[in-house]
């Protein structure tokens, strides 16, 4: 159970930056009020962050991940079922690796 | 109109922490490697442990352990963590409409607990029409609890439970966006910002490896395009 000084500042300046980033963003809006244009961006924010998220990781992936991401699509738009939809996705990419 | 709503109910953080089991179930693979990251860049357990209860971010911690050296680069993984970590500056206006009525250690809390996969539940049940904060803390609290805890097992576990490489057990954590990003779609407008936004991002993972930039302008990208394309077809009709 050692705690290194360094180590310990490098914890601290990386908890610090994260945070910065987790509460930075809101509260700058939240002082500033921005510009309605901006305001607007945010209805489409949540879709292109996890579509820019997926697409280079399918782009430099495999069979694996292509067949996962399908699967996982197909079910997700059939039963809506998060749980399922992730199961599903990594069983079948599973298939892919074991029979690879 | 939302005044007399509840803000932090304690049914809807229990609601958050249940409706989320199935994203925390993909966050332990991740949880494991990065403890054994930890522990053969020489970190004690209570230091890798610390780190994950205080930074709780995992591709910023990973980034960070890959480079390590002694004495620890405390500039060097700070700037990674806010480099990586960027992305959760655009996630947070976004839920403004939920945090904006915390208060105190609600707000702090809430916005500490806030990660990639809880942030998404969250605007999904937001755009369903819900109004009460306390689901992203909910799911963001056990999520904490479950991403120290697989830390520090993947710690004192070490080599013997790493998972290779290329296991599919790692593609859970990408089933989660996708599984997600099938709620999010809102039909045909979504397209092309969607296009954008998949363009961007390829071209600059591949500009700018090994931080979060590529999402940041992925997503600046693809919503400019779409808030562009609204006005000009607003100003045209």
């Amino acid at each position: 159970m050692t705690l290194d000084p360094w180590v310990l500042a490098a914890i601290a300046a990386m908890a610090f930056a994260t945070f910065v980033t987790r509460a930075g963003g809101y509260l700058l809006f939240r002082t500033f009020s921005p510009p309605p244009l901006m305001r607007a961006m945010l209805g489409y924010i949540p879709g292109t962050l996890f579509v820019s998220y997926v697409a280079p990781a399918l782009a430099t992936g495999g069979l694996q991940q292509w067949v996962g991401a399908l699967v996982t699509a197909a079910v997700m738009l059939a039963t809506r079922n998060l749980a399922l939809a992730i199961l599903g996705g990594t069983a079948a990419a599973g298939v892919v690796w074991a029979a690879g | 109109m939302s005044q007399g709503r509840p803000r932090f109910s304690r049914a809807a953080i229990l609601e958050g922490a249940r409706s989320s089991l199935p994203v925390q179930v993909a966050v332990v693979p991740f949880g494991l490697v990065c403890g054994v990251a930890a522990q053969a860049q020489g970190l004690s357990l209570a230091e890798a442990t610390l780190m994950s209860g205080l930074v709780y971010a995992g591709s910023a911690q990973l980034l960070a352990l890959s480079h390590w050296s002694s004495p620890a680069p405390v500039l060097a993984a700070g700037l990674a963590s806010f480099v990586v970590n960027l992305r959760l500056a655009l996630m947070g206006p976004v839920l403004g409409p939920w945090l904006d009525r915390l208060r105190g250690w609600r707000l702090w809390a809430s916005l500490f607990v806030m990660a990639d996969q809880n942030w998404a539940l969250s605007v999904t049940q937001m755009q369903a029409g819900r109004w009460d904060a306390g689901f992203l803390f909910g799911s963001g609290a056990l999520m904490w609890v479950v991403w120290v805890a697989s830390t520090a097992a993947g710690h004192v576990l070490g080599a013997t439970m790493r998972p290779p490489a290329g296991h599919p057990l790692f593609f859970a954590a990408l089933a989660v966006f996708v599984a997600i990003l099938v709620v999010m779609w809102r039909g045909r407008r979504d397209f092309v910002p969607w296009l954008v936004a998949a363009a961007v991002s390829m071209l600059f993972a591949r500009l700018l490896p090994g931080t979060s930039w590529y999402i940041v302008l992925g997503a600046l990208a693809g919503s400019g395009t779409g808030v562009w394309r609204d006005r000009r077809r607003e100003f045209n009709a």
